[in-house]
């Protein structure tokens, strides 16, 4: 198991230095300068600011710059922040991004497997109807209007919770509620096919015959295969909800990174596009390894380090 | 490891029940907290403490570095120049004591500065407004805004800026910044400059006290700890530009504090504006940001919605690179054909106005007739669909085409997109033959393609930096920063020229002088076709009186604000 651990961080090591390289250029052909009064300074001044932040050197030259100051940990500046440190930006933005993404993560996949479970045992009732009827919603539903109805009538109409910010506990409950509906619809759908599938299945049948229980069946035998592909479908996404959606966050008054992500690429902040993109590449390759470990525990036959033979 | 699978389960199980319990209960305190602040407020309604929401992050605090209405804001809230802007959107007076003694050429000022201090109890002297501004145009800063502010105009600035450009040697100490003694400051301009008393109510020719800022270093203003404040409020609260919370409260140490009435300001950023205004409807804020437009009907006739006609227009550029553009009938025709009254009303929708000239209304007054600018330049093109046609033909004609396909260039914002939608219908409907390509890009790329003249029309805008016709004149000159569609004309030109070389000190003369250059610009050359100017809009709590709403540089000023008794 160390030694494939160490493999795969070596490998996810090459993966990130692949996806900041790609990155990097992509992102200079960006059109557009990032200085947000551009068409205000005269060339003179353009001059000073392009030598002062390096941007007068051909992009090669820069990527290689860039790298160096990487490796030394330097993330550079965010120029749309009167040249704060991005690693400053990253530190205190990323935090509420990763609680809010993972605890919609954890609320939804959990009534989500619940839901699918329960629909699948229940095939062709009102509970399945039910829970196909809010995947569905949960799927076709934007989570800004989700997120705006919940508002209005869970903070404005009922004031049972803050209508804005993350202050605590009470703070989260909305935008939570409000990020979890994706993950919940996915799960619950996944779930209700894997469990219909395996339910049907020989070792299932077998298992009855023997007379096993039926909770023993549905939750020892059924469950734990069916979680297979939830698992795979919901490993990356939850990298993608820790990242910051830019949609709830604005509508909460999260101090989130989502928003941040996308709007410096709008304006060209060159060391934010790389650092966010970097720590999105980062958390989404470890939540990649995370979920192949994940497979051998949930299913012993699946022998990530390479069984014995 | 059988059993770690159900621990996993169990942690899983556990986890989501402290959720849960952390939901509930913080969800009952919330409530009853609510209640009790609810029933505190009507005891003491004029409590002098506001709540407002903002729509950006504070880029920075720094003077040298602040280049936005954002910064502006703020810095202007805990800072204070040698004038400051009064409730009224005067000039007067503020770290200078009284007016500056001016000489014959009127190019040296020489400011009397007051008893003020600092919020460590340093006095406010001569040298913090030499280190500020030195430290604003030199180079090594790469201040965006210093060098706009002052090349041209504070001697020495631009030589500064052009020698580093090309990396000659350059002495800071050549700024005609000088400080006398301690409470004595000499000023020297290029030239006369009508509008000096704004230039020196600017956020970037604020003072910095040499020994905080060279102590602090890299830290200089990065959060409200490294910073020093002089005027009517200090930060109490704020962590830097990735803070979206911070709080300002009075100056005990401000000159004028007696002016100064609120306690305390709580900001947060919030940047949604449906999510803006239900805060506002839950009683949580007093007071939103700009509206986004499509709010703004929904409050039509409430007292709550506070107006601000902004003084920034927006018009078409049209790039005369393009053959059929430098065809002033054909742009005649374009900036004839489509019904600004309509788009305003239908599509803005939220109080801007139509804008037939390049000046915006309300911004500044003739001196001879002491009217408005628009109102004694009249409009000088209108729509009217007949006329916009007949262009448009002879221009074809002269042309020998029967039909064009011009590219639109517009932002991708969903206004901009609605805009461009709508100018399309518009000219193709009303100039048989034009095909309109609309390219929906953002402010960035847009910016780019304007600063490599890659486009046919362009929706711009432009919104000023101080009180004066020339902030909007000036814009088109051949070879203009801001000009990019190859327009010219020497007449224009000439007029410009004069104006600002010659008429500094003959405020009459300058503003007919200008006025005319409008003419050309717009009624006999249509350099551009204009679109409208905008409005926007806040709710504001009916109890909160005297915020001041600038039409430059920052925003507002809560220095006069209060919150009256209900």
């Amino acid at each position: 198991m160390a030694k494939y651990l160490v493999k795969r961080v070596f490998y996810m090591v090459i993966t990130l230095f692949i996806i900041a390289s790609m990155t990097f250029f992509l992102m200079k052909l960006i059109p557009g300068s990032p200085f947000a009064n551009a068409n205000k300074l005269g060339p003179a001044q353009l001059e000073i600011m392009n030598e002062k932040y390096g941007l007068d050197q051909p992009v090669p030259v820069q990527y290689v710059k860039y790298l160096g100051n990487l490796v030394q940990g330097d993330l550079g500046v965010a120029f749309q922040f009167g040249n704060t440190p991005v690693s400053d930006l990253l530190v205190n933005r990323l935090g509420p991004s990763l609680q809010l993404g993972l605890q919609a993560m954890i609320f939804g996949s959990i009534i989500g497997i619940l839901l699918g479970v329960i629909a699948a045992l229940r095939q062709n009732t009102w509970i399945d109807y039910g829970s196909t009827f809010l995947a569905v919603i949960g799927k076709a539903i934007p989570n800004f209007v989700f997120a705006g109805l919940l508002q209005f009538f869970f903070a404005l109409k009922l004031g049972w919770f803050p209508v804005l910010f993350w202050k605590g506990p009470e703070y989260t409950v909305l935008p939570t509620i409000a990020l979890s509906m994706f993950p919940l619809a996915i799960a619950a759908r996944f779930m209700r096919t894997e469990m219909i599938e395996i339910l049907s299945s020989d070792y299932i049948t077998l298992a009855k015959a023997k007379g096993a229980n039926f909770f023993e069946v549905a939750f020892k035998h059924a469950l734990r295969n069916a979680l297979i592909p939830v698992i795979t479908v919901l490993g990356p996404l939850t990298a993608s909800l820790m990242t910051g959606s830019l949609v709830v966050e604005e509508i909460f008054g999260i101090p989130g990174i989502g928003e941040q992500f996308v709007k410096s690429i709008a304006v060209n902040d060159y060391n934010v596009i790389m650092g966010t993109n970097l720590v999105y590449a980062a958390l989404f390759v470890v939540i990649i390894l995370i979920v192949d470990i994940l497979y051998g525990v949930i299913d012993p036959r699946i022998r990530v380090a390479g069984g014995k033979k | 490891m059988k059993k770690s699978k159900f621990s996993l389960l169990f942690i899983l199980t556990l986890v989501f029940s402290l959720i849960l319990a952390a939901c509930s209960g913080g969800g009952d305190d919330e409530a009853s907290s609510d209640n009790n602040e609810g029933k505190g407020e009507s005891k003491s309604a004029a409590k002098q403490e506001l709540k407002i929401l903002d729509s950006s992050e504070i880029p920075t605090m720094d003077t040298a570095l602040a280049e936005g209405s954002t910064s502006f804001d703020y810095i202007n809230n805990v800072g204070e120049g040698l004038y400051r802007l009064d409730l009224e959107n005067k000039p007067v007076p503020a770290m200078a004591e009284g007016e500056p003694e001016i000489n014959e050429d009127k190019t040296v000022f020489t400011f009397k500065l007051r008893d003020a201090k600092w919020s460590n109890g340093d006095p406010v002297t001569a040298n913090d407004f030499v280190f500020a501004w030195r430290r604003a145009i030199d180079p090594k800063t790469a201040s965006p805004y210093g060098p706009y502010m002052m090349g041209g105009k504070i001697k020495g600035a631009q030589e500064i800026t052009d020698a580093a450009a090309a990396k000659k040697s350059y002495k800071l100490e050549s700024l005609g910044v000088v400080a006398k003694d301690d409470k004595t400051l000499e000023v020297t301009l290029d030239k006369p400059i009508p509008y000096w008393e704004d230039l020196f109510a600017f956020p970037t020719f604020y003072p910095q006290q040499e020994k905080f800022v060279t102590e602090k270093g890299k830290d200089y203003a990065s959060n409200k700890d490294n910073m020093l404040y002089n005027g009517p409020f200090v930060m109490t609260k704020w962590d830097g530009p990735t803070g979206t919370e911070w709080v300002l409260e009075k100056n005990e140490n401000y000159w004028d504090k007696d002016s100064v009435k609120l306690d305390k300001l709580t900001f947060n950023v919030v940047k949604d504006s449906n999510a803006q205004a239900t805060a506002f409807e839950a009683g949580e804020v007093d007071r939103t940001w700009k509206l986004s437009s499509d709010l703004v009907p929904q409050y039509e006739g409430d007292d709550r919605l506070v107006n601000e006609l902004e003084k920034t227009t927006f018009w078409m550029k049209m790039n005369q690179q393009n053959e059929a553009l430098k065809n002033v009938n054909i742009r005649r025709a374009i900036a004839q054909g489509f019904n600004k009254e309509d788009f305003a009303a239908s599509i803005l929708n939220n109080g801007s106005l139509p804008a037939n000239g390049q000046m915006p209304a309300e911004f500044v007054t003739d001196p001879a007739s002491g009217k408005d600018w628009r109102e004694v330049n009249g409009d000088l093109i209108k729509f009217d669909a007949e006329a916009a046609k007949a262009s448009w033909e002879k221009g074809l004609k002269e042309l020998g085409e029967t039909k064009l396909t011009l590219r639109y260039l517009g932002g991708d914002t969903e206004t901009a997109k609605k805009s461009a939608e709508y100018f399309k219908n518009q000219l193709e409907t009303n100039l048989p033959g034009l095909e309109l390509k609309v390219e929906s890009v953002p402010f960035a790329v847009r910016l780019e393609r304007d600063n490599k003249q890659d486009y046919d029309l362009q929706e711009a805008g432009w919104g000023p930096d101080y009180r004066d016709p020339m902030s909007f004149s000036d814009l088109f000159v051949t070879g203009g920063g801001s000009n990019r569609m190859d327009y010219s004309n020497k007449e224009y030109d000439a007029l410009i020229k004069k104006a600002r070389t010659e008429l500094g000190d003959k405020p009459e003369e300058y503003y007919k002088t200008l006025m005319e250059a409008e003419k050309i610009l717009i009624e006999e050359d249509v350099a551009v076709a204009p679109i409208y100017q905008r409005n926007s809009a806040t709710l504001t709590a009916t109890k909160i009186k005297d915020i001041a709403v600038y039409d430059y540089g920052p925003d507002y000023s809560y220095k006069w604000a209060y919150v009256a008794e209900e």
